[in-house]
């Protein structure tokens, strides 16, 4: 009701992910980890059990050498608005609430304390981009010490998922409300993974903003649902209609078909193949 | 030694052996009483879940017996609403079986949430949106009809009965039985249908999401239509089970005659309408996705297109087919063939519509996931099995569950137990001995 009354221009946080400057490298997993207090266990060999906020794949188009070509594609939470504003995948799925789609930043909250984990949200979630807390987090002697203040680490029995680094978001609001700014600058609100980079192929800021990078990069258009303008850009997914607001650019088209499913008559294109 | 329990007119086995079997049952009830404390003990890292699999064996098991368990909630729409006379006979084994399976139920959700303590959330934070909360609401509201429905049953025990005060409250809880079978056929409908709506409504999911009307997608009305239809097939099912058991003839083959017969139209009109289901999702739906039919039920090790055609051909019109033709649910072996398929087709039907959903992969570089459950898993799904079994057994030695038992199994009543009989009884208009609980 709130947000109705104040008439005020909401935001739609995104990030545009260039694909041919990802090297695979893996900063940005590991900052993701570091900065979200994500729990690891001594053996982490079993991935469908690990905790990823942030996971890179990687794809190849399958073809022999030499021609065979390789993707390493970030998958952070998709944030999907889905058709209509908040009926995302998860969040409409959610039997308490306990994860919530923000009109005023675009992100798909996970409130710890409320989820009973039902698991639902998972079952809902084409990108896998949600976990679960099989295990009590057990940190390392001493690592105690070096986790996030401002981000609560979360029990054995609750869904957790990548947050845009809300905390991030929230720090920045308040310290723009301490200088009395009403908006931040695009530069005040940064993901950890997009600090991380070291090849810069992560872009995020607000998308309703045309001059924040993210807007340039992707074009979203508001009259299909988001969908990228730019014929470099796609979403995963895009046919389902969860409207995610993580942006793909590549040059090369097996990638950009790679991010959705085809018919074969629609046009030969090979699928790529997952390497873990 | 317990003889002053037992319903007069029939006979039952010695205490021994009856002890002997319960004791049997419990061994096993106790084994997945122990795997149900690892998991609230130590966590659901107990099971072989995982991130791909957060519906698994459990969820399956849920949507099964409450699909088996709609036996109570038909066979009530058709006795009381319809006014199918011939029923009375099986409606209050129809009320016991759906009674132990929405138990079973409650306690497979309980065991199957990550925060157990926190499982009244569901109620509190309630979001009308999803339809797992629907679930929940219906679900405990039916639950508690079925427990109405049952205790007029427990009430009919000689030797409760012999207190007026439980006597009366019987005798008018039998009066108003039919408002309560109308509630559960309602909220009957809605949980059934919402269970099918929990895996319709996955849009981010092509292999379960369907369209449909309103909020609902038509898996909710194919639940609740498959639950109509195979649910009395269960009920027959165990019935006949327990004859065996017991060596006796408790239900007479009229009542079993008619709820198969409409179990059986009931199983074709949902055959039909899940043919065209499938039809319209594999050659429009999917399609539309990006995704061919085959794209389900291929590359990988179990789910082929044999899932698709045993639960559609084999376990909906064979079954049908048998069961609508006088001769076929006259004949004992077809009958038993008949509904053994229909309750197979369900189970099979539900397996698919949890298991089988998380192990398609939707993006192109995902793989097929397949998943196998843990000992605890199985042991906790075993558990409700061996709960069930227990309470069949407590209620049919102690309770008159089948009103025809005396009639279809005479016993020489001794001369003792007749003059005790004049002796005891209170002055009241009765017409109570084995008298169904809906009556």
């Amino acid at each position: 009701m709130k947000e109705g009354r104040t008439h005020k221009k909401f935001q739609k946080f995104g990030m545009v992910i260039d694909l041919d400057k990802c090297t695979g490298c893996g900063s940005c997993m590991v900052a993701c980890m570091a900065e979200n207090n994500v729990p690891f266990r001594k053996d982490e060999s079993n991935k469908l059990l690990s905790i990823t906020w942030m996971r890179v794949y990687k794809l190849t188009n399958g073809m022999p050498f030499p021609k065979i070509d390789v993707c390493y594609l970030p998958r952070p939470c998709m944030q999907c608005e889905g058709q209509h504003e908040g009926h995302s995948p998860c969040v409409s799925v959610c039997p308490a609430i306990a994860t919530d789609y923000s009109m005023e930043s675009g992100i798909v909250s996970q409130i710890y304390t409320r989820c009973f984990g039902c698991r639902y949200c998972m079952a809902s979630c084409p990108y896998h981009a949600r976990y679960f807390n099989w295990w009590d987090p057990i940190w390392p002697d001493g690592m105690e010490k070096y986790l996030s203040p401002n981000v609560s680490p979360r029990m054995r029995g609750v869904v957790e998922k990548c947050s845009f680094c809300f905390h991030r978001y929230q720090l920045a609001k308040d310290r723009a409300f301490m200088e009395g700014r009403p908006e931040l600058q695009e530069d005040e609100y940064q993901t950890a993974c997009t600090q991380a980079c070291p090849a810069g192929a992560i872009t995020f800021g607000d998308l309703n903003n045309p001059k924040h990078t993210v807007s340039k990069m992707a074009e979203p258009d508001p009259k299909h649902s988001g969908r990228p303008k730019n014929p470099n850009a796609f979403r995963l997914l895009e046919r389902l209609g969860t409207n995610p607001k993580v942006y793909y650019l590549s040059s090369r088209e097996w990638v950009r078909r790679a991010g959705d499913n085809y018919l074969k008559n629609e046009k030969k294109v090979k699928k790529p193949v997952h390497h873990g | 030694m317990d003889s002053a329990l037992i319903p007069k007119g029939v006979k039952r086995c010695p205490l021994w052996q009856f002890l002997l079997f319960i004791g049997a049952a419990g061994i096993v009830l106790l084994w997945g009483v122990y795997a149900m404390f690892l998991c609230w003990f130590k966590g659901l890292n107990q099971t072989n879940m995982n991130d791909y699999y957060g519906f698994a064996l459990w969820i399956w098991a849920d949507l099964a017996v409450i699909a088996v368990g709609g036996g109570a909630f038909f066979t009530g729409l058709l006795r009381y609403i319809f006014g199918k006379d011939a029923l009375k006979n099986i409606i209050n084994y129809a009320v016991l079986i759906g009674f132990i399976c929405y138990s079973s139920a409650l306690l497979i959700l309980a065991i199957d949430i990550g925060q157990p303590l926190r499982g009244w959330f569901i109620f509190w934070h309630a979001n009308v949106h999803s339809m797992l909360t629907e679930v929940a609401f219906c679900l405990s509201c039916y639950f508690g009809v079925l427990t109405i429905e049952y205790i007029p049953l427990i009430l009919e025990n000689r030797q409760i009965d012999k207190v007026p005060f439980f006597h009366h409250l019987g005798h008018n809880m039998h009066e108003v039985m039919a408002v309560f079978a109308a509630t559960g056929a309602f909220l009957s409908f809605f949980h059934q249908g919402s269970l099918g709506g929990v895996a319709g409504v996955l849009f981010g999911r092509p292999f379960a999401f369907r369209e449909g009307i309103f909020i609902w997608p038509w898996t909710f009305f194919l639940f609740t239509w498959s639950a109509a239809a195979c649910g009395p097939c269960f009920t027959i099912l165990v019935t006949k089970i327990t004859e065996k058991v017991v060596g006796k003839k408790l239900v007479k083959d009229y009542a079993i005659e008619l709820l198969a017969k409409i179990s059986g139209w009931m199983l074709l009109t949902y055959t039909i309408a899940k043919f065209i289901d499938t039809w319209y999702w594999a050659t429009v739906l999917a399609p539309s996705q990006g995704f061919t039919l085959m794209d389900f039920y291929t590359n990988n090790p179990l789910y082929g297109i044999w899932i698709l055609i045993t639960e559609i051909a084999i376990c909906g019109l064979v079954p049908a087919a048998i069961l609508m033709t006088p001769k076929g649910r006259k004949n004992p072996v077809a009958l038993w063939i008949a509904i053994s398929l229909a309750v197979a087709g369900v189970c099979l039907n539900r397996w698919v519509m949890v298991l089988q959903i998380m192990a398609v992969p939707v993006m192109t570089f995902d793989n097929w996931v397949l998943y196998f459950p843990s000992w605890q898993e199985v042991a906790t799904t075993i558990l409700p099995v061996a709960y069930g079994v227990i309470l069949i057994a407590i209620s049919y030695r102690y309770l008159p569950v089948f009103p025809n038992e005396a009639e279809l199994n005479p016993i020489e009543p001794l001369p003792a137990e007749e003059a005790e009989e004049k002796s005891v009884e209170p002055p009241v208009d009765l017409e109570l001995e084995l008298k169904p609980a809906e009556a």
